[in-house]
Formats: C-alpha cells, structure tokens, sequence
C-alpha cells in the first residue's frame, strides 16, 4: 500500500533518512522502533508529504504521492505533539476538518470524541488544553474519518492509563477491520499484543523490517522488549 | 479554498489587531479632514501618513501572523488539501483583510470627503500597496525560518522601501547633479511601489506644479494614460512576483 524507495533526506550536513526502503501492506500493524533521533518522526512526515524528501520516492497505492495531494483522505494522521490554532475551540476545530474534508464523503466515526468525553467540552479553547487532552483531540481527528491507513505517532504518550486503554482497544479493532497501522511509540510493553511488524531504524538508516514472529524466533525472546534490548545490544 | 480563507478570515477577525487597526485609520483620516478647512488639502496631509502606516502594518501584522499560524499550516498540509491552496488562501485572507481594514478606515473618509479623481487615485493606490505588502511580508515569513529574523527582515524591507531608498536616490542625485538623470528617475521609482503610488497621486494634485523641472518629466511621463498603464502593471507585478517567490518556497517547505 505504502511503499518507500531509497528515500533520503538531509537537514543541513545532517542525513536524517539514509536510503530507506520499505513495503507497508494492508492489514498489517508495523511498529516503527528506533532510538530518539533515528529519523522515525521525519519518516512518518515524509510518508504524509510534510516533508520533502531529497532523493528516492515514496508511493501510495501505486502512484508517486510527490505532485498528489489527494491521497490524504486516506490516511489519518495523528503528530507527536499536536499543535492546534489556540484561538479556536475543540468544537471549532471538529467542524472545520469536517468541512475541510467534506462532510458528504466519510462515514464519520465519532467513537473516540464520545469515549474521550470530548463532546462535553467542545466549547474549550485549545490554548487551555492540557498535552493529555491535546493527545485526545489528535487521536479523536486521525480515526474520525474512517481512513484506510492510521499514522500514529507516539500515541500513548501523555494520555492517563483510562484514555491509553481507550485508545489502543481502538487500534485492534480498527486493525481487526484489515487497515494500515503505522505506530511508533518508545513503551515497548504496550506493542507486544497489537503489532505484527516491526520496522527497526537507526541514526536514519533502515536495520530490518520483520515480521513479529520472525523477530522473537530469530531472538529466542518472548517479549518484542527483550528481543528489541537484544538486537540493540548486539 | 473558499472554506480555508473563510477560516483564515474568522481567525484575523478574531484577532482584532486588523479592526485596531481600522479604528486608528478611521480616526487618523477623519480627524485630518476636520482639521483642514480645504479638504483637498487634507488629502495630501493624509497621503503622507497613509504612505508610512499603511505599508508598515500590511508588513507587521501579516508576517507575525504567517508564524503565529504554523500550527494551522502544519495541521493543513497533513489534510488532503494542495499546498498551493493553502498558501494562496492565507495569502487572500490577509490581503482582503488587509485591504477591507483601508477601505473602511480610509477609503470611507476619502469618499465622504473628497470623491474626486484624486481621491479615488488615493484609494486605489492605499489597496493595492496593502497587497503588496502582504506578499512581501510572506515572502520574508516563508524565507526566515526563526520568527525573530523574519520580523527584523520585514522592519528592514519598511526602513528600506519609506526612508533608505528616497535616502539613495537623493545622494544619486547629488553626486551625479552634472549629469541628466530625469528619464533615469522616472524609471527608478518603478522600483519602490510607495514612491509610485505618491507620485501617482501627487500629480493628480494642483501641488505638482511645484516640483519644478523633474516634476514637469513626471507628469510628461506618469500625466499620460501610457504612464498610467505601466504604473499600474508595475505595481501588480509587485504583487505577483513576491506571491509566485513565496509560493514556490513553500511547495518545498519541510514542515
């Protein structure tokens, strides 16, 4: 579905992504994992068109996402740090992506707005919101659109363990329903029983993209933390 | 791209720095036109400071507010939208803004006061120099990553267009009064839309008669309807050229 060819990018004399190449398919969960600064966030951005990438290409569903725009409605994104306009209202913010999208063409999926209790708040500016609502409001925006593909980027971080359970239930069933799942997150523990796939980055270059199972075999390791401890170590 | 100017407008108006703004022009001109007793004399008094505000809060306001809303352009670019949609309705936004805030709080008062050729002269030249200046102070914002750098760049293109390039021309002037420099005076204000759009003005006025020889070149030139013509085209490629600038940088933005 998505799928990465010698994809570079430098900032400055830094190389932030060196020749990475992957194949995302449908209906898998891959887990992006890699230690701070290995270039997963500047992955996830290029992949969204956020970020422009020097050399190789990027394509969805077999067209080069380069001179496309298009293929956004099909990814729901959710950023590390959601950043919002801090004048308007959790409401406001709703309506507009809704209006931005038009309406008429999603099913819409409010489940996430009702469990996160957001549609009692809708009158709040998003100034005075704390990071964990914040968190909220982005999880709520990347599922609200029914997409075939989720990016999510550090998702649990922030969130209290009620809203973190919330959220990854959402993700299974979500994934149970044969979508993409790109997610990144540092708590390993969490990973273990939602992902199939592990995609293994280091200081921008890409060490193994693996099945779980593979993973664990190749490890002897039960738990993706051990065999991801194990291969770091190595 | 109708839905996200909508949106940028609602925002702007919610900011009221642009309604401050149109308060203090409506003050500014009315109070101008009741203090002369000869309201074609308070035009020119008003065409003097229109020439400084004007330019100076279409450069302020709408590059603080390009950074102000990178959220906003961030949250956009990860949505199926072009990127030139976006940046072209930001660029609308301000610039109706921008221009509604002179209509009302100038263009109003000039109309009451003084409906003549002039007036209208005066009108059109204050919206299309708060286009202009939109465009560049975008093209700054878009340019200079750090929020600092990029309103230092824009106070800079303010000093540059109102006090440093008259200052150039003079010394030119001075250093080369031996040689004829009329023709070649004409065709240097093309590069300073303020100092066009004055002398546009200022020939519509009876004043004209007193900048002596160059003024007569002036009105040999600019009086002609060809003048006219190329004037006006000079100023709206003043307009496209910066928009065109800033919109190829930010197709390529890394955000």
């Amino acid at each position: 579905m998505i799928i990465a060819s010698n994809v570079s990018k430098k900032f400055g004399k830094l190389k932030v992504l060196d020749n990475i190449t992957v194949n995302c398919t449908k209906g898998e969960c891959i887990a992006l994992i890699g230690p701070n600064g290995c270039g997963k966030t500047t992955f996830i951005k290029s992949i969204l068109g956020m970020v422009v990438c020097d050399s190789g290409f990027i394509t969805f569903n077999g067209k080069n996402i380069k001179h496309d725009w298009k293929y956004r409605e099909k990814i729901g994104y959710m950023p590390q740090i959601g950043r919002y306009p801090d004048n308007m209202t959790i409401g406001q913010v709703l309506n507009m992506m809704k209006d931005i999208r038009g309406k008429k063409n999603f099913i819409l999926d409010e489940e996430l707005i009702n469990k996160f209790g957001l549609d009692e708040m809708l009158g709040k500016r998003m100034r005075t919101l704390s990071g964990g609502t914040r968190q909220k409001v982005s999880a709520a925006l990347a599922f609200l659109f029914n997409p075939d593909v989720l990016i999510l980027d550090e998702p649990t971080a922030g969130l209290d363990p009620v809203a973190s359970e919330i959220l990854k239930e959402k993700i299974n069933t979500e994934k149970n329903k044969g979508k993409l799942i790109l997610i990144t997150s540092h708590i390993l523990s969490e990973l273990d029983d939602l992902v199939t796939q592990v995609i293994y980055m280091q200081e921008g270059k890409l060490w193994f993209h693996k099945s779980i199972s593979d993973l664990k075999e190749d490890t002897g390791e039960e738990k993706l933390s051990r065999a991801i401890a194990k291969v770091m170590t190595q | 791209m109708k839905k996200i100017i909508k949106y940028v407008i609602i925002d702007i108006l919610r900011n009221k720095i642009v309604l401050a703004y149109t308060a203090f022009l409506l003050l500014i001109s009315i109070s101008i036109f009741n203090l002369e007793d000869n309201s074609a004399k308070g035009l020119l008094s008003l065409l003097n400071i229109i020439l400084i505000i004007v330019p100076l809060v279409s450069l302020l306001f709408p590059a603080i507010y390009v950074y102000n809303s990178s959220e906003f352009l961030e949250l956009l670019v990860s949505q199926p939208l072009k990127r030139k949609t976006i940046w072209l309705s930001l660029f609308w936004g301000l610039a109706v803004s921008m221009s509604c805030a002179f209509f009302v709080g100038a263009g109003i008062p000039i109309l009451l006061f003084q409906a003549t050729a002039t007036g209208f002269m005066m009108l059109g030249a204050g919206l299309i120099l708060s286009v202009i200046f939109v465009a560049l102070a975008m093209l700054a914002a878009v340019i200079a990553r750090d929020k600092a750098k990029g309103i230092g760049v824009v106070i800079l293109l303010w000093l540059y267009f109102s006090v440093i390039f008259d200052g150039l021309i003079l010394f030119i002037l001075f250093q080369f009064a031996d040689y004829p420099l009329e023709k070649m005076m004409v065709a240097a204000t093309a590069f300073n839309p303020i100092d066009l759009s004055r002398i546009l003005i200022l020939l519509k006025m009876d004043v004209a008669a007193l900048m002596g020889y160059t003024g007569a070149i002036f009105k040999d030139f600019f009086g002609t309807q060809m003048g006219l013509i190329i004037s006006f085209l000079v100023l709206v490629i003043w307009m496209i050229i910066p928009t065109w600038l800033s919109l190829r940088k930010f197709k390529h933005k890394d955000l």
